[in-house]
């Protein structure tokens, strides 16, 4: 492998654990094209900021499409219309508009943050379900679940059908994280089984909603009449997908290599123990240091860009590496230390610009209170595989299992 | 002494004053503090209150979100100051580094910092003026009595000038369905700071929002009924308007006053400084121990060919008082210029709206994203050539782009496509600012100087 170019070194499998020294590579090419028709990849942090914020860059599929394809195959192949996350303005600007009154301010201030005593409950239920084991893998038993059962009553799915909701999403975020070695032709089929199901499933809890609303996002989205006007039932259908697969994807990894790096720091962890404020610290640190998106890879741009000295031809595919910009040293001072205290902490776990993470809210919320909750109640935690094994995926990169011991629950 | 050692002396045991307890002069005494600035700090403000913020004054407090006791400005850290507030600074001896105070007192200081921003220019008819029901809105006294005033059902508010501000305090009566009436002398609102392209939205915003919006009008006079109450307005068309509560909204005038004589370079267009804060004095000579920032402040920027500027801006005042405050205990080598692109928010009618750079130098506009129409946009100014600033309508998220346009003086017209190409625009237009000679409410970046790069002097009329 020592001659694969720098791109396959970070893409391969056997890197996923520690891809930072590829990274601090990768940075000294500011500009990384290594070939024809292959990714222009940009890795340093004001770089990566200013093509977040630069109109000639297009997220939209069909540009992506023409462009060409990448290896590392389509994670949101749902069958519906593109989501926001897939356009560009102004269809973008219109259905993020509207999902965002529901959601956030300037029109739902609270909404999030009233969520909070509900998290608190959920999370405090998963580990009451650790039961007397001394020894969980965090990814099933909590760092999975935890993000389903929080989306389900942000949409508004009725107790009852959760379970049937969980079945059903299951295999389909297993199916986005395809297996190198084959066999995936079984499991992709489930996936798809289930994204037929949880359309219908949503379908029809929409046309109910539509007849008799109730407090909840999937009411508000399908009745709200802003001015942006009504969401097509397909576009409620869309949104909701997203909300579920996206928050999803990015909270595990969140909370699992939140989890990781404590236990990796466990001065941090007595002190999140004692003073569980500091998960707000603790989280945003993690969002440079550890970010579950790796990287941006699916941004087409339609014009020529120069950059440091280089031209981006129209067309390019481009890689915006956030995880190499959170630690490139011209932006932060002593970047591959975790510190929960650090004050200047602009990273790009989150993304920048017209794509910000939708959901940020959400997700600092639900790791804030599972990483202190975790801290709380574990009585002396221990790392069993250091490093744990990892997911295949190289953008949302995360450890699938995390094997983690401890000596009791406190109640 | 050695240069090192006077510095040394000076952040352990010097004597710094700031006059000015707001933004700017709170901002750069947290800056002193965080740098390890030890020695004592005299803050002297001549309202009553502790520091506090004012965008929210003509928003969230006139809408009833935020009270207007609750915008004090969050502290970043322990200041161990000596607050002298609720008195004014009367007067400075430069040749004895003393501030004079309205009281009689006087304060010492090894190092000044200017920072007393600008007020509200009042109603210039004084008995008018003193009617009850006419409001201006700078302070948080302003908008407690405004507030109040809204509160108690108006027939309707009659706000005189549709400069930003004016503008807000026009959406925010909308918003609690009051009926209002904005006057300007101006084809449009927000004309002086984004031109007449952009104020032609503004205008229907407006409209569309219900206001009653006269444009191209003076307002000739405030009528009061017997006992002391406004009851109308007269403008230069003829009309009437019946109104029981006026907001006077003609932009501000700096607060230079107690300056006078005191042989600063200081007067109605502020106190001019270089690109590291330190004053003029009068002879144009730089002085060392005196530094501004702010409102009050204005300084050559090498973007916009050193023109001398002044701006309202909320974060041009945070960002010059923290060079301020860093420059006044470092040596000249270690020195840092206030090269900050001046950027301004606001939010009216429910619409975003940011500017960066400095729209009134352009002479051209091409809108790069969206479309006029929807009033959802991205327009870049265009001067000589070159990109000099642009604003966005609930686009937000794209300005940080322009800004780097601004920075690196791309070439205008703008010739790369964006993903949000629409039928109308990208050619450039006339900007159409009015003519700086004749007054408006005055916009919130003020070209108030010559250019070295200008060769001839060209008269340039005050606006104040
Ligand atoms: C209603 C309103 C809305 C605004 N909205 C926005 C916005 O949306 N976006 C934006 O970018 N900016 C906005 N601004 C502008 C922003 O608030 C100013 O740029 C900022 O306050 C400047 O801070 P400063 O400290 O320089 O001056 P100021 O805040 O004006 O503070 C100066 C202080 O010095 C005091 N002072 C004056 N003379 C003396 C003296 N002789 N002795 C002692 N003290 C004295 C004054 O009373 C005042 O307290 C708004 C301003 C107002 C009034």
């Amino acid at each position: 492998m020592t001659h694969a170019s720098l791109l396959r070194r970070i893409t391969d499998y056997s890197s996923r654990a520690d891809p930072y020294p590829l990274y601090e590579e990768l940075r000294r090419t500011p500009v990384l094209h290594e070939e024809d028709g292959g990714p222009y990849a940009v890795s340093s942090y004001w770089d990566i900021l200013s093509l977040l914020h630069d109109p000639r860059i297009s997220s939209d599929a069909g540009n992506l499409a023409a462009a060409g394809s990448d290896e590392l195959g389509e994670a949101e192949e749902t069958g519906l219309p593109p989501s926001f996350i897939r356009l560009d303005p102004p269809e973008h600007d219109r259905l993020r508009r509207i999902a965002n009154r529901p959601f956030g301010p300037p029109h739902s201030p609270h909404r999030i943050d009233a969520m909070r005593d509900d998290l608190t409950e959920i999370v405090s239920g998963l580990i009451d379900g650790f039961g007397d084991a001394k020894r969980i893998d965090l990814v099933d038993r909590f760092a999975y679940p935890f993000p389903v059962t929080v989306i389900c009553r942000l949409l508004g799915v009725p107790r009852e059908d959760q379970p049937r909701f969980r079945a059903w999403v299951d295999p389909i975020v297993a199916g986005l994280d395809p297996d190198p070695g084959g066999h995936d032709e079984e499991r992709l089929r489930a996936a798809q089984e289930a994204r037929v199901q949880l359309g219908m499933y949503l379908a029809g809890l929409v046309e109910q909603r539509r007849k008799e609303p109730r407090e909840d996002m999937l009411s508000r989205l399908a009745t709200d009449r802003g001015p942006d006007g009504l969401m097509t039932t397909m576009e409620v259908l869309t949104t909701a997908v997203l909300l579920l697969i996206a928050g999803h994807e990015t909270t595990v990894n969140l909370i699992t290599n939140g989890m990781l790096t404590l236990l990796r720091h466990p001065e941090f962890l007595r002190a999140l123990r004692e003073d569980p404020g500091l998960s707000v610290g603790i989280v945003e640190e993690l969002l440079r240091y550890e970010p579950p998106v790796q990287f941006i890879p699916r941004r087409t741009c339609i014009a020529d860009i120069e950059l440091r000295g280089v031209t981006i031809p129209k067309g390019s595919r481009i890689w915006l590496v956030l995880a190499a910009g959170n630690r490139d040293p011209e932006r932060f001072t002593d970047p591959d230390r975790f510190d929960p205290y650090r004050r200047d902490i602009q990273h790009l776990g989150f993304g920048s610009g017209i794509h910000i993470c939708f959901g940020a809210p959400l997700a600092r919320l639900e790791t804030q209170i599972a990483l202190a909750e975790l801290a709380g109640r574990l009585d002396n935690p221990r790392l069993v595989d250091d490093p744990p094994p990892y997911r295949q995926n190289a953008v949302l990169r995360g450890p699938r299992h995390l094997s983690v011991a401890f000596d009791s629950v406190r109640p | 002494m050695t240069v090192e050692g006077f510095f040394e002396r000076l952040r352990t045991e010097g004597r710094i004053v700031i006059v000015g307890a707001s933004l700017a002069g709170l901002t750069a005494a947290e800056t002193l503090r965080a740098e390890g600035f030890t020695g004592s700090l005299t803050m002297i403000g001549d309202e009553p209150y502790e520091p506090y913020d004012r965008p929210p004054l003509s928003k969230a407090v006139l809408l009833g979100k935020a009270s207007p006791h609750r915008t004090d400005l969050p502290r970043r850290r322990e200041l161990d100051a000596d607050w002298r507030l609720g008195v004014a600074a009367a007067g400075l001896d430069l040749g004895a580094r003393r501030v004079r105070l309205a009281d009689g007192d006087e304060v010492e200081y090894d190092r000044l910092l200017i920072a007393t921003g600008v007020r509200a220019r009042p109603w210039p008819n004084e008995t008018e003026a003193q009617l009850d029901g006419v409001f201006v809105l700078r302070t948080r006294d302003d908008a407690v009595a405004l507030h109040r005033r809204l509160g108690a059902a108006p027939r309707r508010v009659f706000v005189i000038g549709a400069g930003f501000t004016g503008s807000e305090i026009a959406s925010a009566c909308r918003y609690q369905d009051l009926a209002v009436t904005v006057a300007e002398r101006a084809n449009a609102p927000l004309v002086g700071a984004l031109g007449g392209v952009v104020g032609a939205v503004a205008a229907e915003l407006q409209r569309e929002n219900g206001v009653d919006l006269r444009t191209g009008v003076t307002v000739t006079a405030l009528e009061g009924d017997t006992s002391g109450r406004v009851r109308a307005a007269h403008l230069s068309d003829g009309g009437v308007v019946e109104t029981d509560v006026v907001v006077v909204s003609l932009g501000a005038t700096r607060n230079t006053e107690w300056l006078t004589g005191s042989g600063l370079g200081a007067g109605p267009r502020g106190v001019a400084c270089d690109a590291g804060c330190r004053a003029f004095d009068f002879r144009g000579i730089v002085t060392d121990d005196v530094f501004v920032a702010g409102d009050v402040a204005r300084s050559p920027h090498p973007l916009f060919n050193y023109q001398f500027l002044s701006l309202e801006h909320w974060g041009n005042a945070v960002s010059q008082a923290e060079v301020a405050a860093h420059n006044m205990i470092s040596p000249s080598a270690d020195r840092r210029p206030h090269i900050w692109v001046p950027a301004f928010w606001s939010s009216q009618f429910g619409v975003n709206i940011k500017s960066v750079g400095v729209p009134t130098m352009g002479d051209q506009i091409m809108i790069t994203q969206g479309s006029l129409a929807e009033r959802r946009f991205v327009g870049a100014y265009g001067y000589q050539g070159r990109v000099i600033a642009a604003v966005s309508f609930d686009n937000t998220r794209w300005l940080q782009f322009y800004q780097q346009l601004i920075e690196t003086a791309a070439p205008f017209p703008l010739e790369y496509s964006t993903v949000d190409r629409r039928p109308e625009g990208r050619r450039p237009i006339p900007a159409d600012f009015p003519d700086p000679s004749l007054p408006t409410h005055g916009p919130t970046v003020t070209l108030s100087g010559y250019s070295p790069v200008d060769r001839r002097l060209v008269f340039t009329p005050a606006r104040h």
